[in-house]
């Protein structure tokens, strides 16, 4: 099949598509006129009956926690799954120290990699009041630590990563959302019912189990997310066999 | 504020263009991870801050970490295969 020819399918095929696509978008309601009546119920209901001023974490750790639930184990399996077929301990012991970064470089990095320490903690502990939560706060602590890797080098790196202690927090993080939701059944409730104290509305330690979850999945996120990018990175400087 | 979201709209298109047409892989990651940030500041203009701050996580950061890596171990067994033909 010569280029023409080609030419004159993917535009045929893109017509059709084009068409498709108009047709399935033309009767949807305008931005900001939404029809359903969960989201309007949620908006709501979610402030007084959990405490929380921000609704997408009052669903993602309480009303639907059961699915959020699933999720966080989907991200703990498929870590677990990269670790076992990507980590090999014997693997670049021969690294040498490569040449220092400039002053100026390390110095920007260790200021850069505070504030987002600080910034990180601030999201996931305040997912209950402002948009963000456990998800985004530990990834933005996990890859603000990969500023260890550009300032010193990789032998550095490795040290902090890969230290079993991540493992265990790893661990510690999915099983702790598991057993915030089975701690329910001490007061034979549900499993995942918030049965923690709701407190004031607009304080740090409000919603109850919301927060706490949202705690344990920044833990298992930054644990996870601090081992994939090391055995990640592992893998391209043995590759490249550069040292950092 | 309806201009913000047409320019953003438009925005998030050419960049789309953009990537596609980038031909050098390792220019393309980059320019994939810039066209994940795009996305997330157009989530942030359609009043979703929520989805925005996962879209960077998870567009601008993971998914280029992980398409660098395959690129890295595809050009390391090439080099590896054609210094075996060459041995040959």
């Amino acid at each position: 099949m010569n280029g023409a020819w080609r030419m004159r399918i993917f535009f045929l095929a893109a017509a059709g598509f084009a068409c498709l696509y108009f047709l399935a978008v033309r009767n949807l309601p305008p931005w900001g006129h939404y029809r359903g009546p969960y989201g309007d119920v949620m908006a709501t209901s979610s402030v007084f009956q959990r405490h929380t001023t921000d609704v997408v974490n009052a669903i993602d750790y309480d009303y639907r926690g059961f699915d959020t639930l699933g999720e966080e184990f989907i991200l703990f399996t498929s870590v677990l799954g990269v670790m076992l077929l990507l980590r090999d301990p014997e693997k670049n012991k021969g690294i040498s120290r490569s040449g220092n970064m400039g002053q100026a470089t390390r110095f920007g990095a260790a200021g850069s990699y505070a504030a987002l320490l600080v910034f990180g903690l601030y999201m996931t502990t305040h997912g209950q009041l402002t948009p963000g939560g456990g998800f985004q706060g530990g990834v933005i602590l996990a890859t603000a630590s990969m500023l260890i890797y550009i300032a010193e080098d990789f032998r550095v790196f490795k040290r902090i990563t890969s230290h079993p202690i991540v493992e265990a927090l790893d661990a510690l993080g999915a099983a702790g959302y598991a057993a915030i939701g089975l701690s329910a059944f001490l007061f034979s409730a549900p499993f995942l019912t918030n049965w923690m104290p709701l407190g004031k509305t607009g304080d740090v330690f409000s919603s109850g189990t919301i927060a706490a979850i949202s705690a344990c999945v920044g833990l298992e996120v930054t644990a996870a997310f601090l081992m994939l990018g090391y055995t990640y990175l592992e893998e391209i400087v043995s590759e490249t066999g550069e040292g950092g | 504020m309806i201009v913000f979201r047409y320019l953003i709209l438009l925005l998030v298109g050419i960049t789309a263009l953009g990537v596609v047409r980038t031909r050098d892989t390792t220019c393309q990651v980059l320019a994939l991870s810039f066209y994940g940030l795009l996305l997330a500041v157009m989530f942030f203009v359609f009043q979703a801050p929520d989805v925005a701050l996962s879209q960077i996580a998870v567009g601008a950061v993971a998914l280029p970490l992980m398409v660098m890596l395959a690129l890295a171990r595809m050009k390391h067994s090439s080099e590896q295969q054609k210094k075996k033909q060459e041995a040959k």
